[in-house]
């Protein structure tokens, strides 16, 4: 009997599928699996799996039609990356069978209707793509495919709605015209020539405000960061210059051409936009990420500019795929690097750069930033003899950037390299950046390495990084993570707290009672004031000093050391941290103790904050002190922040959960009596049931109003902050004549920026307050600049 | 509309290990159940050496993490090469076994399973000689983890310490 765990040769996940049975036994998970894995590796040709599947299908759909109308939607929807496979899969099954074909077409424009109803913008694309691809495979009629587009660009002529929703229907038909321009050109030129000029009048009008908010890089060399409309529409001029010959798209209805062109068509019926919903929730705009051009693949074959169709192809399939697979690395990777065409393209710099474009996509990554560094991992494994090479070029070149890339992107680039390196032993060549040694160590190189190695150090441990190191980094190596005590050092037997803290270290070792401390913290003597009539009660910033510097000394062994002595002395130091300034002289001394271990320090303000003995706005000022300013640009003060903002948010919504629950409980519970009929007592019990669930909706009513109000005043707090430090800087540069654009400044701007960007669906509640009491007209505009780029996010 | 494609659904990296606590105080049923809802990690082949801090470094990179449990060898009370991380999401967990489970900590590829919960006295090795019990029986010699295996120690006191 094995009591082993199971064997160690698994690799994650992916061994148990080779375990369980791979043929799935129902007739219609045989159609689902049958129609999702055409277009996979196979020993036939692609041609004759398509064959034979219409085969299949055509024979099945007397039986099984609207499970397989429904298969095909949902792949129409889920793997756009697969398109033409599919569509010309319809295309043959309407060849065979014209009424089938007339059927998916109505299935699917109730499908792009129920998309758009529930803000699937994303999907919705997809779709529409689908439906021009099938254009060239005689399933639809051209002429009915131009009106549809006809329409979508008229939204244009609406007025008094917000930019991104226009926005969206123009890049849609744009981004269908890779596939289906020369078809649509060929058939009805006059009117394509129309929709073209009609779009380029409205591109011409468009703001822009929001983009300097969006670009990784400030800079616009090497490449520009360009607006995504504005990149498409420079791609599909170019495409129309080319008179739409495009050569990248894997095209398999070429091949059924004499079956396909005497097939009947159908028309789409005319298909009016749904009108503008004020909760609709149109995509963001985005600014196109590159970081390659046909000069940084050596050799092989060239990567296509970035003006061209095939790139943004390229860029739209990788990206779908990761979509389609990014839960399963293995079969992400192995989809990637079997990009159909891949032998054409510099494959392994198109994959990098998407990857890259994703995790530095602002506001947010679409998927969670840890995929991407185990993604990139499972890459290397796969192609060890290429993929490392490109991701140390693409590493280098990023680090030669770093002067002109946005703060958030920075922060990304720390945590992604640090982690990737301690995966492969933390070998790199790090005699390379010495150039960063020769400049101020607040410029942005040195505080990068700084900032890799502190990261790294926390994956491993001081020695290590001190041994990975040449000699000359030693002053980018991070401090050992030691306990500061002040009550050890010499000279402390002067210092006023020493005797009580020797007293209380004791007690605490002895196990004595809260009330026995207590009294013993009587005897500190409170800097504060004269005469010592009072009985403790009002701040005394030594007491806090002498008791919280023995208790975490005494537990500063590990995490859970000191997450059980904050929790056994909870408390006293609930008491102790009473006021405001008791909270913020708290978290003073914190610091002060763990000042060479940040990751220390993190987490004993999360456990602070979660067992409310200091509350979020204590911590957003405290970081934001006086005390706190040479650390302004660390890393880890930016990170407790946003832990800060989340723990806050996730509490507003947890206590809207609950009264939303309530809420409905209390609706059912009304429901049952109205259908519970005449019985007296179940009445009155039900009654009673109804007034508890009446007044705890009304208590949690007031917990949801006091947390949305505590959130408010948290936001409201760190921008007061932030608009105070930067007019000083702004004042202080101006008086000076000195230029504004020190680190400092790009920094702190950018970290404002952040705050936007990071909470915008929270912040977006409270934009009016925004606006009444912060972000007014006398505000500096560099400052305002910042609020008015993100209002123009969602314009 | 909705139409989930059960083949395109697949998330196998989450799936449920065939590995079963034969401690777990409850019948099979129970235990599947509090698996698949359960919120924490057994997290295997660590260095002796690694520290809880780097563990939550690295575990804190899919989802807040709520406690570590460092395990330890039952006599000696150190560290003996395993660990339970909490996280106050099951989203949390879920992520650490797609993205870190199969990755390296301390320059060792880590195992993570998914663990019906911790209860007190499972921070402890179940081998004989307070480790754990994969360290009785094997047979490689691994510096990280105290050495060649516990029944190999023992049939080879003296190529122990002529050994590097």
């Amino acid at each position: 009997m094995s009591r082993r765990r199971h064997s160690d040769e698994n690799d994650g996940g992916q061994a148990h599928k080779r375990r369980r049975t791979s043929e799935p036994i129902e007739i219609e998970d045989r159609l689902e699996s049958l129609i999702c894995r055409v277009g996979e590796k196979s020993t036939s040709s692609l041609e004759s799996n398509l064959e034979g599947l219409a085969g299949v299908l055509e024979a099945d759909l007397p039986n099984y039609k609207n499970k397989i109308l429904r298969i095909l939607c949902a792949v129409a929807r889920l793997l756009p990356e697969k398109l033409t496979v599919y569509t010309t899969l319809v295309g043959l099954l309407n060849a065979r069978n014209y009424n089938f074909g007339g059927e998916f077409v109505e299935a699917m424009i109730r499908q792009l209707k129920e998309t758009l109803k529930n803000n699937l913008y994303n999907e919705a694309v997809y779709l529409v793509r689908f439906l021009s691809d099938l254009v060239n495979c005689h399933v639809i009629a051209a002429p009915s495919m131009v009106a549809m587009f006809e329409n979508f660009v008229s939204v244009t002529q609406e007025e008094d709605v917000p930019q991104v929703r226009s926005d969206w229907f123009v890049y849609v038909v744009l981004s269908c015209l890779p596939w289906v321009g020369k078809e649509l050109y060929e058939k009805k030129d006059v009117e394509m020539d129309r929709l073209l000029s009609q779009i380029e009048g409205y591109l011409k009008g468009r703001v822009k405000t929001h983009v300097p908010m969006l670009q990784v890089w400030t800079a616009e060399k090497p490449h520009p960061q360009e607006e995504y409309l504005d990149c498409l529409w420079a791609q599909i001029q170019k495409l129309k210059k080319d008179r739409w010959q495009e050569r990248h798209i894997l095209r398999p209805y070429i091949a059924f051409d004499s079956v396909l062109c005497e097939a009947l068509q159908h028309n789409l019926p005319p298909f009016t936009p749904p009108g503008h919903m004020p909760d609709a929730q149109y995509p963001m705009p985005r600014v196109v990420f590159r970081m390659f051009d046909y000069t940084d693949a050596p050799e092989g074959p060239v990567m296509p500019g970035s003006h061209s169709v095939e790139r943004f192809v390229i860029e739209e399939n990788l990206h779908c795929i990761i979509k389609t697979h990014w839960k399963e690395r293995k079969t992400c990777a192995a989809q990637l690097l079997s990009y159909p065409g891949k032998n054409k393209i510099p494959l392994n710099y198109h994959i990098v750069e998407v990857i890259f474009g994703e995790l530095f996509q602002l506001p947010i990554p679409p998927h969670i930033d840890v995929m991407y560094t185990t993604l990139l991992i499972e890459l290397c494994k796969l192609q060890p003899g290429s993929l490392p090479q490109v991701l140390a070029q693409a590493t280098e070149m990023l680090y030669m950037r770093l002067d002109t890339m946005n703060t958030t992107c920075i922060d990304r680039l720390i945590n992604w390299f640090s982690h990737h390196l301690s995966n492969f032993q933390f070998r790199w060549s790090w005699d390379d950046w010495s150039d960063c040694l020769a400049v101020d160590l607040d410029k942005p190189k040195p505080k990068f390495v700084k900032e890799v190695l502190e990261k790294s150090m926390r994956l491993s441990y001081h020695q290590r990084i001190v041994d990975i190191v040449p000699s000359t980094f030693s002053a980018l190596i991070p401090a050992e993570p030691l306990f500061t005590y002040k009550y050890v050092e010499e000279n402390a037997a002067s210092l006023p707290g020493y005797p009580v803290s020797i007293t209380v270290g004791n007690a605490i070792k002895n196990r004595a009672s809260n009330e026995e401390i207590l009294t013993i913290l009587k005897e500190v003597p409170n800097p504060n004031q004269e005469d010592d009539d009072d009985e403790g009660e009002s701040f005394n910033p030594l007491k806090i000093d002498v008791f919280l510097q023995t208790l975490l000394h005494l537990a500063a062994k590990s995490f859970s050391h000191s997450f059980s002595a904050l929790g056994k002395f909870h408390e006293i130091l609930k008491t102790l941290a009473d006021s405001d300034e008791g909270k913020l002289h708290l978290l003073k001394v914190v610091y002060e103790v763990w000042r060479n271990h940040p990751q220390m320090i993190a987490v004993l303000v999360d456990k602070l904050i979660r067992t409310q003995i200091v509350d979020c706005a204590a911590v957003a000022n405290w970081l934001f002190s006086q005390d706190m300013a040479h650390e302004f640009t660390r890393l880890f003060i930016w990170e407790i922040l946003h832990s800060t903002i989340r723990k806050m948010n996730k509490h507003v919504q947890k206590i809207q959960k609950e009264l939303e629950e309530a809420k409905d409980k209390l609706e059912k519970q009304q429901h049952k009596r109205r259908d519970s009929g005449d019985d007296e007592d179940m009445d009155k019990n039900s009654e009673d049931e109804e007034g508890q669930l009446e007044e705890q909706i009304e208590r949690l009513q007031e917990k949801v109003e006091s947390a949305q109000s505590e959130q408010k005043n948290l936001f409201l707090v760190i921008f007061q902050r932030f608009i105070m430090l930067l007019t000083e800087h702004l004042v202080r540069c101006e008086t000076g004549s000195v230029d504004i654009s020190t680190p400092w400044y790009k920094n702190c701007i950018e970290r404002l920026q952040q705050i936007f960007l990071m909470h915008h669906v929270t912040i977006q509640q409270y934009m009016g307050t925004l606006e009444n009491l912060l972000f007014t007209a006398e505000l500096d505009h560099h400052i305002l600049a910042v609020y008015q780029q993100f209002c123009a996010l969602q314009l | 509309m909705s139409a989930k494609l059960n083949a395109l659904t697949s998330d196998s990296y989450i799936d449920v290990s065939q590995y079963r606590d034969q401690h777990f105080k409850g019948n099979r049923y129970d235990q599947e159940k509090l698996l698949k809802q359960s919120n924490t990690l057994y997290v295997g082949n660590l260095s002796f050496y690694t520290t809880e801090e780097q563990v939550h470094e690295l575990f804190s990179k899919s989802g807040d993490v709520k406690r570590i449990i460092i395990g330890l060898d039952k006599i000696k009370k150190t560290a003996c090469g395993f660990c339970f991380v909490e996280y106050y999401t099951r989203a949390g967990a879920e992520h650490a076994m797609r993205f870190i489970n199969g990755t390296r900590l301390d320059d060792r590829i880590i195992r993570t399973d998914w663990d019906a919960g911790f209860k007190e006295g499972r921070q402890y090795g179940r081998g004989k000689s307070g480790g754990q019990v994969r360290d009785e029986y094997r047979q490689d010699y691994d510096p990280a983890r105290g050495g060649y295996g516990k029944l190999a120690q023992q049939h080879r006191p003296q190529e122990a310490r002529n050994t590097f």
